[in-house]
Order: C-alpha cells, then sequence, then structure tokens
C-alpha cells in the first residue's frame, strides 16, 4: 500500500500514502481510504472495549448505586417527614383537648369561686342585718328614753314657771292647783 | 480542525479551501505508513474521548455524593438518559444490554462533541468507525434475534396483519430494508459529522481570504458551530435509540 513520497514530506504532512497528494492534501474524501480502515477498526475496537469496561465494571455500577441510595435516602426522609407530620397532627389535638380542658375546668373554678363568695356574702348580710337591728332597737330606745325625760322637763318647767308667773301676779297659787291646771294645758 | 485553514489560503494564494483535509488519518510519530497498529491521530481522539469518559464516569462519580457535585450529576443524568430510552423501547429484558449501549452512545457523544475542538479529528465522521459499529448491532441483534426466538425470528419479514397476496411483496422489503440497516444506520452518522465539519472548513476558509472584514463567515461559522452541537448529540441519540429499536425487534418477535 505504502508507496514513497518525498514531496509530501517537505510539506510537513502524512506521506507514503495513495490517500495523500505531494502537498500533504486529501484525494477525495479520506473516509473511504482504505488503507486507512485496518487503522481506525482496530483502534476502535480497542477503545470500545476500554470504554465498555469502564462502564461495566466501575461506572455504571456505582451510579446504579448512588441512584438506589438516593432513591431510599428521599423515600426515608419522606417517611421521616410523613410521621413527624403526624406526631405534629397529634400533638396539636392534645393541645387542643387540653385547651378545652382547661376552659371547662375554669368554669368551673369561676362557678364554684362564685358561690362561696355568695354564700358569704348571704352570711355576712344577714349578720350584719341582725347587728342593724339591733343598733336600731339600741337608737329606738334611747330616743323613746329622751324623748320621756324631754316631756317630764317640759311638765317640770312649765309648773315652775307657772307658780312663778302666779306669785309674780300677786296670787298664791298652791302646788296641788298649779300642777292641775299645768296637766290639763299639757293634755289639751 | 474547523479553524486553521488560513496557511492553506494563504499558500495556495486565493480561494485554496482544503475542507477535506481535516478527516486525514496520519501517524502521530513519524511520517511512516499507516499500517492497523500505528499510533496514528484516529488513536490520540479515541484516546482522549476514553479519558474524558474516566473524568466524567469515574472520578466525577468518585465520592458517590448523594448531593451529587456538577460532573456527578451530568453522568447520572446521561445514565438515567440512556437507561430510560433502553428500558422504554425494548423493555424490562432490554435492560441487560444497556451497558452496550451506553457504551456505543458515550463513544459516538464524546467523539462528536471533542470533534468540533479547533483542531480536533472527529473520529465518528469515518464511515470506517460508524460502520464496524453498525455491523456489530446488526450481526449482535441478528444473532440475539435467532438465538431467542429460533426460526420465529424470520417472521417480523412475514407481516400478518397486511393481506396474504401483500405479504411476499411486503417480505422482499423488509428483508431488503433489514439488510440496508447497517449501511444506514452507519452512513447517517458518518454523513452527519463529515458534512458540518466541511461546512465549517468552508466557512473558514472564507474568513481567511477576507481577513479581518469576514463579519459574515465568522457569524455563519457561529451558527454552524451551534447547529453542529445539536447534530453532536442528536446523532449519537439516534445511534442509539435505532440499536433499541433493532434489538427490540430481536427481543420481541412477533410470533412469540
Amino acid at each position: 500500500m505504502a508507496t514513497e513520497s518525498t514531496a509530501a514530506e517537505t510539506a510537513g504532512h502524512a506521506a507514503s500514502s495513495v490517500c495523500v497528494n505531494e502537498h500533504g492534501g486529501a484525494i477525495g474524501m479520506p473516509q473511504l481510504c482504505g488503507e486507512w480502515f485496518p487503522n481506525q477498526m482496530f483502534w476502535l475496537v480497542v477503545t470500545l472495549v476500554v470504554m465498555y469496561l469502564i462502564l461495566s465494571r466501575i461506572a455504571l455500577p456505582r451510579i446504579a448505586a448512588v441512584l438506589a441510595e438516593r432513591k431510599g435516602t428521599i423515600m426515608n426522609d419522606l417517611a421521616a417527614a410523613e410521621e413527624l407530620k403526624q406526631k405534629a397532627a397529634a400533638a396539636e389535638r392534645a393541645y387542643n383537648e387540653a385547651l378545652v380542658n382547661a376552659r371547662t375546668e375554669a368554669a368551673k373554678i369561676v362557678a364554684a369561686a362564685k358561690a362561696d363568695i355568695q354564700k358569704d356574702l348571704g352570711v355576712a348580710m344577714a349578720q350584719a342585718d341582725v347587728e342593724i337591728s339591733a343598733m336600731a332597737a339600741r337608737s329606738e330606745k334611747s330616743i323613746a328614753e329622751i324623748r320621756a325625760g324631754a316631756l317630764e322637763a317640759v311638765e317640770t318647767v312649765a309648773r315652775d314657771t307657772a307658780a312663778e308667773v302666779v306669785a309674780a301676779l300677786g296670787g298664791a297659787a298652791d302646788a296641788k292647783s298649779v300642777m292641775a291646771a299645768v296637766a290639763a294645758r299639757m293634755k289639751g | 480542525m474547523a479553524t486553521g485553514t488560513e496557511e492553506h489560503a494563504a499558500e495556495g494564494g486565493g480561494l485554496a479551501i482544503h475542507p477535506m483535509d481535516q478527516f486525514i488519518v496520519k501517524p502521530l510519530f513519524g511520517d511512516g505508513p499507516v499500517h492497523w497498529y500505528t499510533v496514528t491521530n484516529v488513536t490520540l481522539w479515541m484516546a482522549i474521548a476514553v479519558v474524558a469518559l474516566l473524568g466524567m464516569f469515574v472520578l466525577a462519580t468518585r465520592h458517590r455524593g448523594i448531593i451529587p457535585s456538577r460532573l456527578q450529576s451530568v453522568a447520572e443524568m446521561l445514565y438515567g438518559f440512556i437507561h430510560k430510552m433502553v428500558e422504554d423501547v425494548t423493555g424490562h429484558e432490554g435492560l441487560k444490554y444497556f451497558p452496550y449501549i451506553m457504551t456505543l452512545f458515550m463513544f459516538i457523544f464524546l467523539s462528536n462533541f471533542l470533534g468540533l475542538l479547533p483542531m480536533a479529528f472527529t473520529t465518528t465522521s469515518h464511515i470506517a468507525v460508524t460502520a464496524v459499529m453498525a455491523m456489530a448491532v446488526f450481526l449482535t441483534v441478528t444473532l440475539v434475534g435467532l438465538y431467542r426466538n429460533g426460526i420465529g425470528f424470520l417472521g417480523i419479514f412475514w407481516v400478518t396483519a397486511a393481506p396474504l397476496v401483500l405479504r411476499p411483496i411486503l417480505a422482499l422489503i423488509e428483508v431488503i430494508s433489514y439488510f440496508v440497516r447497517p449501511v444506514s444506520h452507519s452512513i447517517r452518522l458518518a454523513g452527519n459529522m463529515m458534512a458540518g465539519h466541511a461546512v465549517m472548513k468552508v466557512f473558514a476558509g472564507f474568513a481567511g481570504v477576507l481577513g479581518a472584514g469576514a463579519v459574515l463567515p465568522i457569524v455563519a461559522i457561529t451558527a454552524v458551530y451551534a447547529l453542529e452541537m445539536l447534530v453532536s448529540f442528536i446523532q449519537a441519540y439516534v445511534f442509539a435509540i435505532l440499536t433499541c429499536v433493532y434489538l427490540r425487534d430481536a427481543l420481541h418477535s412477533p410470533h412469540h
């Protein structure tokens, strides 16, 4: 196949070929140059075998493992998230329940407190009523006493004044008739 | 090797564009003949593809992170993409062929993208490379189909849904299309890669001739480059998904 061509060598290109002219340029389509076929086929087979070994022995199992692991991780994370979500929902439910319980408890305590206060108030009111009525009675009594004292004093003063007035007018007033007259006037 | 035509243009004078020179296979060391074992630019760029694969799929995943690093998530995305494709197209039992399809896809994917680097050699633009892969797929599919379904595998040529009169004609068409598969499978990929790179090289040649005023060719190169990135991915994807489709025929023969 190889033909000698010194001109191609001077041009600095691939030489010794029927597919290359003396300037190193291509004659026709280099794709159809039969003398290069074995070289390309040989290196292609070598390359494909190497690539196949790299891919099938190392790369593809590794990537498959990584993808499976990632899938597993994501699934686990999703399951965990679901679990946490349910936990959160349960916690919320418990919280609401506790809130409702606390409300009823509070209402109960308020009612009890109100009843207590009402009771205490009733007792206190009753006691106060008793005290007030006692004090009122006492006051009435003392008012009556004072009133009685006053009447008596008025009668005495009237009698004395009447006796003095009679004496001043020059009469002699016996005590009996003055008393009778005053008593009569006081009644009238 | 998308750029770098300038020296050709300069030495040739005028419009001396050599869009096909980028596809020349040459020895890395010395100027000797290209034997089957010679270390050539083919070897170099395939080795770079292997290094890129190691970086993306071994180095980047070495931490096995639950939370992936950037490069690890790229590797995982490609893994998931091809894995899902194999499962969707061939069904669950096709998954044991997943490493083979992944190997083909990653080789084409990396070669296509590495070929877009300036001065790069695109190994997948050569029919010799794509034909070997397409023939490997064709032989694998045929052998798997015959092994799993026996003579019943030939049922894929006998279209029972069609009227009886048409079936022999359809069988002939099916047989022809079956044997044309590796041809179209390989030429589609090599043709796409070659055409795109050649077009970029032509525009680069225009840019070299026009010099500083080469706005239009540079805009065109940018647009073609973006398109080529799309094509690089799509062609790798198409090659892989067609492999899956062919494999499905072998795994689920119509009579079984």
